[in-house]
């Protein structure tokens, strides 16, 4: 059966509770925001009458069984899974209750190095085993791409047992793997296919946009609703299709999941699953064109190279996402991480993340014509005031990297404090990566290379913002300690 | 009849003009587009309900806009004027047979069609075979020249809206790029008096100076704008507006101006402690 995309049954459970005008005797102690004048003065009103607690009328996240549970069916059925769940601890919970989903402690996962953070914490938290598939990196550009199918294949062959797989479909950067080839591969190997979707959101609601995890008969997708979906910080979906069990998957849920939900995300996630059902494509369609108009312009400017779908190569970059805007800067001489400081800096102009070459710009069905205009014409000053030699810039390859040990092991090992400067050829314990984009350079567990060390000094040196040390400076690192 | 057009100088602060008709009002793709005909003022456009021009005082602002430049450096030709669809800027320009080229770009069509219809009194010389017309963004349309005008005109709606581009730092430096290198650069600077006013003039200010070696600011008396007091910037790579005024050459041209002399061209940078603090400040 088809469902009604036009109900949103938690905003309508909502507008009935303030109708009724129920006095509260429960949390929040703001009671409808009367008792923190500061707040809903800053806030409005309106917000923190919504925000409310879990009651019989508005159902429970951790078990729901009325308006959470119709707020579910319908999103499952907007993105053609089997089921969807609501969560509010971000897409990091997501892509975590998927690996927990699918794999017990000591079992083998198969993922490409460039995950999210979210993942190999995932593999701390749970103790599964990682195996790196290398992704391409495309010379020019130097940022990682998709896995290629050999790749997969050889290495699901390497590990029979592997119980699950991971892909970024697509990367930050828009590019995408072939997802139906290596779901089909998994699949005949009797592995599960989780797809970390937080960038992908709107691959489900326009014709024009890649393949999304649902559509190629994957088990489970984490959805970033509030990236390209439109809905507050922290709200997502996670997707299971095919044979994953809803009542586990809850239960996995619910181990780190809040049990006090918070319905301004809970109905942000509702209003915006109606509002992609409804109008996703003539949304995405408008998103599509602003992207094309200001990546023609930028290409036009000199210095910059904007990307699209002409990096094609049928499996590394099996396609792009094409409403996103990444641009190589180095041939200008400046690292993305450069420009996204002038940006800011000296022309007010916040985008999403800069790295050692290139930097992207995230454009959404909120952009004005306008705002467009602006970035263009600071790219264009920035390129006139501050363009240099490109010779001096770092040459960023993938690093290959060295597992010792599982992530989680290497968490809780016993460790030592060593000068980053001085760990060369020890253990990491912990992370290190450039925040955003959030993908590891070093992962507990990886050991740590001169190479590595080299790298890590010249982000810092470049402005990127580190992090994942227990020292915030990042000049310190714990490592694993050695027998002696 | 008791109908009257109200506008917020801030948020605490309004000013009425009593209205006899309502003579237009229609949403183009970026603006509510009103006119009136009131009683003091003649005809009235307002944008998003913000007076724009009124037929009794615009002759103050477009000679402050349009002569200050012109007697500073009185060989320019070529000059390219950002907004203004009212068409009193351009009006202005056209009185000097010196110019041969004004190239007008302005965002919204609708605005010049509604001031064609209702208000020849400004957009009667937008016909003039100088001038070429062109509608789109402003921001756009100067980040695509380098060295080519004499003079660039800012004369801008307020710094929210269709006309926030171009208050920023990209379009002065994408300004500062389309000039030659005698360029002189004129912009509605917004008022120094409300608060909200004042920190649209800090920003222009800021965004000017860094990147002209002559950098200053102007001012008129226009009673129907925000506490009556309004500035302009003068910015240049080459010509000091007190310094390289010519009056004796822009005197003997003969314009006879309603509002502007060579004596307040000089008297009109002279400006009061609050604003010269202010100005200071957006450093």
């Amino acid at each position: 059966m088809k469902l009604s995309q036009h109900r949103v049954p938690i905003m309508e459970a909502l507008q009935q509770y303030q109708e009724a005008r129920v006095v509260p005797f429960d949390v929040p102690g703001h009671k409808h925001g009367r008792g923190n004048k500061d707040l809903a003065d800053f806030l409005g009103e309106t917000c923190l009458q919504h925000d409310v607690n879990s009651m019989k009328p508005l159902d429970n996240l951790c078990h729901p069984v009325s308006v959470i549970r119709e707020a579910e069916e319908l999103a499952a059925d907007a993105f053609g899974a089997k089921h969807a769940f609501l969560l509010v601890n971000g897409t990091t919970s997501a892509v975590q209750a998927m690996v927990m989903t699918a794999c017990k402690a000591g079992e083998k996962i198969i993922m490409p190095r460039n995950v999210h953070r979210s993942a190999i914490n995932a593999l701390i938290l749970s103790g599964a085993i990682p195996i790196y598939v290398n992704p391409g990196v495309q010379e020019d550009l130097g940022i990682p791409l998709g896995m290629a199918v050999d790749e997969v294949k050889k290495t699901i062959l390497d590990h029979p047992d592997a119980k699950a797989i991971l892909i970024n479909n697509p990367t930050y950067y828009g590019i995408c793997s072939n997802l139906q080839a290596i779901t089909d591969i998994a699949h005949a190997h009797g592995m599960l296919v989780l797809v970390d979707e937080a960038h992908g959101t709107h691959f489900y609601f326009n014709d024009k946009l890649p393949a999304s995890a649902m559509s190629v008969g994957a088990d489970m997708a984490s959805i970033s609703m509030h990236k390209s979906g439109g809905s507050l910080t922290q709200s997502s979906f996670l997707l299971i299709n095919n044979a994953v069990s809803e009542g586990y998957t809850r239960q996995i849920i619910n181990l780190t999941q809040t049990t006090s939900g918070s319905y301004l995300l809970m109905s942000s996630l509702d209003i915006s699953r109606k509002n992609l059902a409804l109008h996703g494509q003539e949304i995405f369609d408008k998103v599509i064109k602003m992207a094309q108009y200001t990546r023609d312009e930028v290409n036009q400017i000199g210095g910059y190279y904007a990307y699209s779908k002409e990096l094609i190569n049928g499996d590394t970059i099996y396609d792009f996402d094409e409403s996103k805007l990444s641009i190589h800067t180095r041939q200008m001489g400046l690292a993305g991480i450069e420009v996204y400081d002038i940006l800011r800096d000296e022309y007010d102009i916040q985008i999403e993340f800069g790295d050692v070459a290139n930097i992207l710009a995230y454009i959404s069905v909120g952009d004005r014509t306008l705002d467009l205009e602006r970035l263009v014409a600071a790219l264009a000053e920035i390129n006139r005031r501050y363009k240099k030699d490109p010779s001096s810039l770092f040459d960023h390859e993938y690093i290959n990297p060295q597992i010792v040990q599982s992530p989680q092991q290497a968490f809780y090992a016993d460790k030592e404090r060593l000068l980053l400067s001085e760990s060369s050829g020890r253990v990491a314990s912990e992370f290190i990566m450039c925040y955003p984009p959030g993908i590891p350079i070093l992962a507990p567990g990886e050991r740590i290379t001169n190479e590595i060390i080299e790298y890590i000094n010249y982000c810092k040196g470049k402005g990127c913002f580190l992090t994942g040390t227990e020292d915030a400076k990042v000049d310190w690192i714990n490592v694993v300690k050695e027998d002696v | 009849m008791n109908l009257w057009f109200t506008e917020d100088h801030s948020p605490h602060t309004r000013f009425s003009f009593r209205v006899e008709e309502h003579l237009y009002t229609a949403t183009s793709e970026f603006q509510k587009i009103d006119v009136f005909q009131t009683t003091e003022f003649g005809k009235i456009l307002t944008l998003d309900g913000y007076v724009m021009v009124t037929e009794k005082d615009e002759f103050i602002y477009h000679d402050m806009i349009v002569h200050v430049p012109m007697a500073t450096n009185p060989s320019i030709e070529n000059v390219l004027v950002i907004g203004a669809g009212d068409g009193g800027t351009v009006r202005e320009l056209t009185r000097y047979p010196s110019i041969k080229q004004i190239d007008m770009v302005e965002i919204d069509e609708q605005v010049v069609k509604v001031c064609q219809e209702f208000l020849p009194q400004t957009a009667a010389q937008l016909t003039d075979p100088r001038v070429t017309l062109y509608f789109e963004d402003g921001l756009k349309f100067v980040r695509q020249q380098e060295n080519t005008y004499d003079l660039i005109i800012v004369d801008s709606t307020d710094p929210f809206g269709p006309g926030e581009g171009l208050f920023t730092k990209e379009f002065y430096g994408n300004c500062y790029k389309a000039l030659n290198s005698q360029g002189i650069l004129v912009n509605q600077h917004e008022s120094a008096f409300y608060a909200e006013d004042a920190r649209g003039m800090q920003r222009a200010h800021k965004s000017i100076m860094g990147f002209f070696p002559v950098s200053k600011v102007y001012q008129a008396h226009i009673p129907t704008y925000p506490s009556g007091h309004w500035l302009f910037g003068f910015a240049s790579k080459k010509y000091d507006p007190i310094d390289d005024l010519d009056a004796n050459a822009w005197n003997a041209l003969g314009l006879q101006t309603k509002y502007y002399n060579t004596k307040l061209h000089v008297g009109s940078f002279a400006l009061p402690n609050y604003v010269k603090e202010l100005l200071t400040h957006a450093k």
